[in-house]
């Protein structure tokens, strides 16, 4: 017997394929609900219905174009009013991203009940979804659950879940019309600029190659990218040089960005703060390079080399030019 | 242009950490420090007044005793005040409960723009600033990495997956900013000094009209059920580079198949 009627996954799209962690949440969800609804918005929503439905998805439904509009106050004003039925879903997943975020945070005010976020596992505990939550870099899990009656809203983390085809038909097509939100929906995107970039996105790159403060500076994050190129894989970053700005948000992996679960993680002058091992210690393989013979993130690496990356960076990339 | 900054005095970030095995809620050795992520949010303030030509930044936080030694160096950047919320029945609050003492905080004090963190270092659940925004029925812009004053209103530049979006978005509002988006300027020696004579306002949650009940552990609705560890990954080994690791590390990649 399923733990819930009904739940509603958030699947953000982008250019009419659900995003993957939608599928994953999609996934999840049908592990504890007979009905799986989905929550969609922007171009091309026959063809996100089409693949939400090969994974098990019931209903699609499609706030449109929102002509400029953020998703935040337009999605959270969808679901609150019950998604036309006037029925409120028994829980709501959505990924720990921009929109994804913004959503649930006024959905939360919108329900008055709080979120539980940074999921990185649920379980049926009695009827009831109990939540995992990976603290102290990943060494600990906390499980949580909510009190009291109403939706149980839960942020999940990408790459918490595998997407499970389950060869169905598109899911039914139930296009909204997107409630205004009020004045709460006054901001507006007046342009979309998008950064061109060759190889793999950082969450799909089977390879990546890391840089931290060991660096030493901006100009010596270029042997990463290289080394990212030669292998084809995608460069990623702690914090600490994200917030020093030399490189964009986008790249950074932790608990504050990105989990990656790449089958090789390389780490150039990186230490391993909790921080950070929390968005990498799923990758399969790990060879971290650090001056510092106590950093963490040696203790979980496959290889730790201790040494400096000036010196070993420069050589591995030459020898792995000098092979193709 | 009046500008609220959300600031967060958390436990320092590198003093050690544990649960209390009764409470299950996080306990760190130490004092409080200003969150890291926040200075961004307080430079970003700054400039946006200096840009408007006129008004000031007020630094809001909400802690369970009282403390304001955090709010120091925010002050001495050149914050004019700070509003310190405080109440023993705050200790335990989730998310949602911390969004609604801080949004009475901001309507009170009155504010064109609304400026916070992504989130938080400690808690980082990255949901308070919307929540206020929902609150207070005004429009938000998260993860910005760039804000500028444009007429009546903001031009933002919005952190995509692939870019970033041009976002015009009108005052008041709520804006989210990540770390590392504009260079923190370092206190003056004047600015330290005149610091210590900066107004932090004490307020608990009877001067906001809040019941002690709908916030803090008693108004929370989520709980911690366990907290257990986790399989270790298995340690490999660690070796001092030779001159020669660079070769160790090619053949892993060949191993594994990557060249």
């Amino acid at each position: 017997m399923a733990a819930m009627n009904r739940i509603v996954v958030l699947a953000e799209q982008r250019e009419g394929r659900p995003l993957t962690v939608a599928l994953e949440l999609v996934a999840a969800a049908r592990r504890f609900a007979g009905d799986v609804d989905a929550v969609t918005w922007g171009a091309g929503a026959a063809e996100v219905a089409g693949e939400l439905g090969a994974h098990g998805v019931r209903r699609c439904f499609s706030l449109g174009d929102l002509d400029g509009a953020l998703a935040g106050p337009r999605a959270a004003a969808a679901v609150a009013g019950g998604l036309g039925a006037g029925e409120l879903a028994d829980a709501v997943l959505a990924a720990t991203t921009y929109d994804g975020r913004d959503v649930l945070a006024r959905l939360s005010v919108r329900l008055d009940r709080p979120v539980l976020t940074n999921v990185v596992g649920l379980d049926d505990a009695g009827g009831a979804l109990v939540s995992s939550h990976a603290v102290f870099g990943g060494s600990r899990v906390v499980r949580a659950r909510f009190t009291g009656a109403g939706p149980a809203l839960f942020l999940v983390r990408p790459k918490s879940f595998a997407p499970e085809p389950t060869g169905g038909g598109a899911a039914e097509l139930v296009e909204l019309d997107a409630p205004s939100a009020g004045p709460t929906d006054a901001a507006e995107v007046v342009a979309r600029h998008v950064g061109e970039r060759s190889g793999p996105s950082l969450d799909d790159a089977s390879v990546v190659v890391s840089g931290g403060r060991g660096l030493g500076s901006p100009e010596h994050y270029a042997l990463v990218e290289e080394l990212a190129r030669l292998l084809g894989g995608a460069p990623a970053a702690s914090r600490a040089i994200v917030d020093a700005g030399w490189v964009p948000y986008a790249y950074q992996v932790g608990q504050t960005g990105k989990t990656v679960k790449p089958d090789v993680y390389l780490a150039f002058g990186i230490s391993g703060a909790t921080q950070h091992l929390v968005g990498m210690r799923g990758a399969l393989h790990v060879v971290a390079v650090n001056k510092d013979p106590s950093a963490p993130i040696l203790g979980l690496a496959d290889l730790g080399l201790v040494g400096d990356v000036h010196q070993v960076l420069p050589k591995l990339v030459e020898a792995i030019r000098a092979r193709l | 242009m009046d500008v609220a900054v959300l600031v967060k005095q958390i436990p320092d970030p590198d003093t050690p950490a544990d649960f209390d095995p009764e409470t299950r809620t996080l306990v760190r050795s130490g004092g409080l420090v200003l969150d890291d992520s926040d200075s961004y949010g307080v430079e970003m303030a700054l400039r946006l007044v200096e840009q408007a030509g006129g008004g000031e930044v007020t630094l809001v936080s909400m802690v369970p005793d009282g403390e304001s030694s955090g709010l120091r160096t925010a002050l001495a950047m050149g914050a004019a005040k700070a509003v310190v919320v405080s109440d023993p029945a705050l200790a335990g609050s989730d998310a949602l409960g911390t969004a609604k003492v801080l949004a009475a905080v901001v309507r009170r004090i009155g504010a064109d723009l609304v400026v916070a963190a992504t989130e938080s270092t400690d808690g980082y659940t990255g949901t308070v600033p919307v929540q206020i925004a929902e609150l207070l029925g005004l429009p938000s812009v998260s993860f910005a990495r760039h804000v500028e004053v444009d007429g009546s209103g903001l031009r933002v530049e919005r952190q995509t997956e692939g870019g970033y979006d041009e976002v015009a978005c009108p005052l008041p509002a709520v804006v989210t900013v990540t770390a590392g988006v504009v260079e923190v300027r370092y206190p003056s020696f004047k600015g330290i000094m005149g610091a210590k004579s900066k107004p932090v306002e004490q307020l608990g949650l009877s001067d906001l009209g809040i019941d002690p009940g709908e916030v803090g552990a008693a108004g929370a609705r989520q709980e911690v059920v366990s907290i257990e560890p986790v399989g270790e990954r298995k340690a490999g080994e660690v070796v001092v580079d030779d001159g020669e690791g660079h070769r160790r590390i090619l053949a892993l990649l060949e191993e594994w198949k990557v060249l």
